[in-house]
């Protein structure tokens, strides 16, 4: 056991309930001084919120939070910060239209009333040369990369004398490299004796960067274990019950004809910004291409334009030699593309419609669904009970909202809908994107089916292994450009984050 | 040049400047309450509010001054229920706004009926600032004026500052730009959103009070004749900056001296059409500024009408 004066936090017996859901049941968890906790689960897990409650964002149902031998009460923000607890969001609490000075002093009460913003940006500096990079103070937000509206979240706890930092899932918008520059940060830190809580639920990253691990799983403590007496593979079960499947097995089959070729593709995102930069990009039957890059680099622009739901400013899209280029959806649809976009519940389903509603959208058109003008609703739910049981889609109620399932279970809608199309092409955008394991698994597994099939596959996702796992191909892009592709058997992972960071194209 | 010309253009200016100040003030408490998130299209029915009880209170203290007061404490007032609704309740902004217009009209058609056309005997005067009123064209235009055009001058740049160069201001914007960073910041988010809220209505109030305690001073039902509306549209116009509110509404207010002018030396215009002039204008001016906010990414702050709950995911 370890003794009092050590720690600098302890939190008893902490339940946070949601709706229909404990997100934290009685988890305890301390932190000692000097040390890089991490704090690993999977997605859902309840890692954020154990931290919110720490940050005062929620309030915990059950438990108590001790700071250094004192039991304190956090109601909001603002009480952590006095007991000099900093939090980096996941989604980062930066104001994108005001300069990095006035996020940094936003709602400190020890600035005066007048911004005095030379000597904020003198403190600013200092704090960033301490650390070993750099920042413009007069920047404003929205100019700024993602790695450095990071640094100004560090930057942020730091001036406010944050001497617990928690950073929630930091490395989830970086490159390896830039998730490298971070641990160096987060060492520095350390080395000044303050104490970090790192979440994450990449096991190779918890290994090498913290001290000491706790693992979370469904809301409930699993343990907390010295990072050097641990391996990854007992981590792994740890966090999931059970060993992992670290290779998913594929058929042998022969690559198609080409289905799909975008050619010096070129779209405007939301913000009239050219997101895709004369692109080109080929997917052929029987194949899965993974395009992996960083958050933002116009991965949405480009399965939207492929979808019919961007306009193409310049190029062209072809799917098995048909010009398609700006077509509309319901033709691309009828020309064998199906989607499975990023957000599930708002363009993938329609929330406040049935199960049975949303599983028809596909067909309600066709003469099967249809009796005279009226949906013939027996067929429709006919039809819905077949998907419901062929893809084993838990579904309480087949009339209720399609939004009360869990989000494996719309996925698996979802996926069940596009694929009962006989698609050509599939576009299948971050598909596992917090899903428990079980989901995740079964929507690679069909992935990696309709591949067998000879369908042209592809997958964008931010999640490089998930990408490795399934992928024939690996495109990676970056600024609205295919920076490389590079063929995932012989993958090399430092390649690929370097091209993710557009610093090298491929080798081939 | 015809010397009487130049003092017709003269007055027609300092008129510009009265008309502008009942229209600044309802805009720059709208700039103020947007920033930090709330809509608040209720302005006609604060306006409203405020010039019905501003006149019932100069009548019965004979002061306009106290009576420019209760003016703008029944519109801050009603404001505060709008903030209790949109911020504590979180409910639809839109509807509680436009409900707040019919709420005012309402109240004071039905408690202003009996002082219909009855006059105060003491308004507000105007009050010719030393020197600066003898700067020629400029001293007539701006500086011969009373109080209520001076304070509002003031406000406009009291309220710049303390927008752009003071903590305060940062802590209101980022309020209306991104409620959950800055409450994480420990800005307190309700708080911010009230007082801001019930501010832009106590100025609201005393445009309306300004109307019947200086410019007009009986009482009609309907008085305001829709500057709240147009003040909602200078908002935008002015693109949420204190600094813009003061262009946007003495260029209103040039507009209307204008057409009162056109109508008194009798044109053959349509006097109906020539009262159009205003709200014409405001479509004109709507679509501009809608145009280069677009193109500039500045101005609506991003969670203009959007409720805020801690725990919300
Ligand atoms: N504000 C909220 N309202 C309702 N449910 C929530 C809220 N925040 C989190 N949850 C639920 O609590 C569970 C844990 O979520 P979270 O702490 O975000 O997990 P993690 O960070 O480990 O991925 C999830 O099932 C999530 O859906
Ligand atoms: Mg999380």
């Amino acid at each position: 056991m370890e003794g009092q004066e050590q720690l600098m936090l302890v939190m008893n017996n902490i339940t946070k309930r949601f709706p229909g859901i404990m997100a934290n049941n009685h988890v305890n968890f301390a932190l000692r001084k000097g040390e890089i906790h991490a704090l690993l689960g999977e997605n859902g897990a309840g890692k954020s919120t154990l931290m919110n409650v720490l940050d005062g964002i929620y309030y915990p149902d059950e438990g108590e939070i001790v700071i250094e031998g004192d039991r304190v009460d956090l109601r909001s923000p603002l009480d952590s910060m006095k007991h000099g607890i900093g939090m980096i969001h996941q989604h980062f609490m930066l104001v994108d239209s005001l300069s990095v000075i006035e996020n940094v002093i936003l709602g400190l009460e020890s600035q005066g009333f007048y911004i005095n913003k030379k000597s904020v940006a003198g403190r600013i500096k200092a704090i960033a040369t301490k650390y070993n990079f750099r920042v413009d103070p007069y920047a404003k937000i929205w100019q700024l990369s993602v790695g450095e509206q990071q640094r100004v979240e560090i930057i942020k706890t730091l001036f406010k004398g944050a001497r617990i930092l928690i950073l929630d899932e930091p490395t989830s918008v970086l490159t390896p490299q830039e998730s490298e520059e971070l641990f160096g940060i987060l060492r520095e830190m350390k080395s000044e004796g303050k104490s970090i809580i790192f979440i994450s639920h990449k096991l190779g990253e918890v290994m090498s960067v913290s001290d000491r691990i706790t693992v979370l799983r469904k809301g409930r403590l699993m343990g907390t274990v010295d990072t050097a007496s641990i391996t990854e593979r007992e981590l792994a079960k740890m966090m999931i019950g059970r060993d992992v499947l670290f290779r998913l097995e594929r058929g042998d089959i022969e690559q198609g004809r080409e289905v799909l070729r975008v050619e010096d593709a070129q779209a405007y995102n939301d913000r009239g910004i050219m997101a895709l930069d004369k692109l080109s990009i080929a997917v052929h039957g029987g194949e899965i291409v993974g395009v992996a890059g960083v958050a933002g680099n116009g991965q949405v622009e480009l399965a939207e334009c492929i979808t019919g739901l961007r306009h193409l400013v310049g190029g062209h899209i072809t799917v098995e030699g048909i010009d398609v280029t700006n077509a509309s959806p319901c033709t691309l649809v009828s020309a064998g593309v199906n989607y499975i976009p990023a957000d599930r519940l708002g363009v993938g389903l329609v929330p406040n419609l049935s199960t049975v509603e949303n599983a028809m959208l596909r067909k309600y058109k066709q003469k099967s669904m249809r009796r005279g003008t009226f949906i013939d609703y027996g067929a429709a739910c006919a039809y819905a009970d077949g998907l419901i049981e062929k893809f084993d889609i838990a579904v309480p109620l087949k009339n209720a909202p399609v939004k009360v399932l869990s989000g494996g279970n719309m996925q698996k809608l979802l996926l069940a809908r596009e694929i009962d199309e006989n698609p050509r092409l599939l576009i299948a955008e971050h598909p596992t994107r917090g899903l428990d394991v079980g989901a995740t698994e079964f929507v690679r597994k069909t992935l990696l089916e309709q591949r067998d099939h000879g369908v042209a596959v592809l997958l964008i996702s931010e999640d490089l292994d998930e990408i490795l796992m399934v992928a024939d191909r690996i495109a990676v892009m970056y600024e609205g450009r295919i920076v490389g592709i590079v063929d995932a058997h012989h993958a090399d992972i430092a390649q690929i984050g370097l091209m993710m960071a557009g610093a090298v194209g491929a080798k081939t | 040049m015809n010397p009487t010309f130049g003092s017709i253009l003269i007055k027609v200016f300092a008129g510009a400047v009265e008309s502008g100040t009942i229209l600044l003030l309802p805009t720059l408490g709208e700039v103020l309450t947007e920033r930090s998130g709330v809509l608040n299209l209720g302005l006609e029915g604060l306006m409203l509010i405020g010039a019905f009880f501003g006149f019932l209170g100069a009548m019965k203290t004979g002061n306009p001054y106290v009576g420019l007061l209760l003016g703008m404490v029944a519109a801050a007032a009603a404001a505060a229920i709008h903030a209790f609704i949109c911020v504590t309740l979180r409910g639809n902004q839109t509807v509680t706004g436009l409900a707040l217009s019919i709420f005012g009209a309402g109240l004071t058609s039905f408690y202003g009926d009996s002082w219909v056309s009855q006059r105060l005997t003491i308004a507000i005067k105007p009050m010719a600032v030393p020197v600066l009123s003898q700067i020629p064209v400029l001293g007539p235009i701006f500086f011969s004026q009373d109080l209520i055009v001076y304070a509002a001058y003031i406000l406009v740049a009291i309220f710049w500052f303390l927008l752009f160069k003071t903590k305060v201001g940062v802590n209101l914007r980022a309020v209306g730009e991104n409620a959950k960073a800055a409450d994480a910041m420990g800005v307190n988010v309700v708080g911010t959103r009230y007082f801001w809220t019930i501010l832009g209505g106590a100025l609201a109030g005393a445009g309306g009070a300004y109307i019947t305690c200086c410019i007009h001073p009986y009482w009609l039902n309907g008085i305001t004749s829709g500057k709240g509306w147009i003040a909602v549209a200078l908002v935008v116009f002015a693109m949420w900056n204190p600094f813009n509110a003061l262009v946007g509404g003495f260029l209103f207010g040039s507009i209307e001296a204008l057409q009162l002018q056109l109508q008194a030396a009798g044109t053959y215009i349509n006097s109906a059409l020539l009262s159009m002039l205003p709200y014409i204008t405001t479509f004109v001016v709507i679509i501009v500024a809608t145009v280069i906010v677009r193109v500039r990414h500045v101005g609506t702050p991003k969670e203009l009408g959007i409720p805020y709950a801690r725990e919300e995911k």
